[in-house]
């Protein structure tokens, strides 16, 4: 149970923890983005919580829910300890520029370097801009592709074909 | 009258031999390649057809069977693929991902390996019964044999315009 991971997230800072909540053993704090590194740092190095090994970073589109949250896109961390066995979800709700920009957060690379290929997936599906990621290529999808398919505004019949037969 | 007789009768006899030496290469990307196994082993045995022999190079192969869901990715790696080989050639779309695109309607999925290349035979199934694949491919014979497959066909065009060029063949409008 990371009910007590909850608790220290709180103490030490505070505003920046804007929920937390745990049910059946499912921990989860909604963190402000701008302190996702000095979170995922103090979750990382701290005796006693030592989440040391990322498990996925993912993206939520929340386009056309009721129940949104501030921001479009939330950014999900799922942690674990290896030594307790203990897991602890973050969330990061982050929001598109004014006039349609990426969305824009820190990159976790400097803690866990399989960040890697998770927020370089997190970029091909939902285009959300990892700062300080050192190769923010897509993973999945070829270079040719327009647009970032798992967004709720992505139509679903669009084709973006590389070849097609040019004869009959 | 003779000469063309001899000739349609020779064409006929390597049609006979063509579909029953049918070099096949499996270009195998999903779950129908389980059931592909399942045909090309023992209990269903496509050899008794002689279409056994799986060839690991395009170049050698002369029957192309496309088995299991082609992205968008895969579609220059696929057409290269059947450009390499050697003509003639026959496409068979093995199962309803190769054929139309199955129950994939996304961004990533093709619908359907005729987007790029040719095919001849599509078999149908999630995956197809065996049976059906040698249904399919006893299909493919008798196009083989009927000089129907489209690489035959378009072989016989460019030759019917040869021969119209020389003046041959009558033109039609």
């Amino acid at each position: 149970m990371s009910v007590q991971a909850l608790e220290r997230l709180k103490a030490q800072f505070g505003d920046a923890i804007r929920a937390t909540h745990a049910q059946h053993g499912d921990e989860t704090a909604i963190v402000d983005p701008a302190q996702i590194v000095e979170i995922c740092r103090f979750l990382h190095d701290e005796p006693g919580l030592g989440f040391d090994m990322l498990v996925d970073v993912t993206c939520v589109d929340t386009l056309g829910l009721d129940k949104r949250e501030q921001g479009r896109f939330e950014v999900v961390y799922h942690l674990l300890s290896t030594q307790s066995g203990r897991r602890l979800r973050i969330k990061a709700p982050i929001d598109e520029g004014e006039n349609g920009e990426n969305p824009e957060i820190d990159s976790v690379m400097p803690i866990w370097k399989g960040a890697n290929w998770f927020e370089r997936e997190a970029w091909d599906m939902f285009g959300v801009r990892f700062r300080g990621h050192p190769d923010l290529r897509r993973i999945l999808l070829y270079e040719e592709f327009i647009g970032h398919p798992l967004r709720k505004d992505y139509p679903k019949d669009r084709r973006q074909p590389l070849v097609r037969r040019d004869f009959s | 009258m003779a000469l063309e007789f001899y000739s349609t009768r020779l064409q006929e006899a390597v049609n006979w031999a063509r579909k029953y030496s049918l070099f096949q290469y499996p270009f195998v990307t999903a779950c129908c390649g389980m059931e592909f196994m399942a045909v090309w082993g023992p209990k269903y045995d496509i050899g008794r057809f002689g279409a056994e022999f799986p060839r690991f190079s395009p170049r050698q192969a002369d029957l192309l069977i496309v088995v299991g869901t082609i992205t968008e990715r895969q579609g220059p790696v696929l057409r290269r693929v059947w450009e390499q080989m050697c003509e003639p050639k026959w496409v068979i779309a093995f199962g309803v991902c190769a054929s139309t695109g199955g129950f994939y309607q996304n961004y990533s999925a093709m619908p359907g390996c005729d987007q790029v290349i040719p095919v001849d035979i599509y078999i149908p199934g999630c995956p197809p019964r065996p049976e059906q694949v040698l249904d399919g491919l006893l299909m493919l014979q008798d196009k083989i044999k009927k000089g129907e497959g489209w690489v035959q066909q378009r072989e016989k065009r460019e030759h019917e315009a040869q021969l119209r060029a020389k003046g041959k063949l009558p033109v039609v409008s």
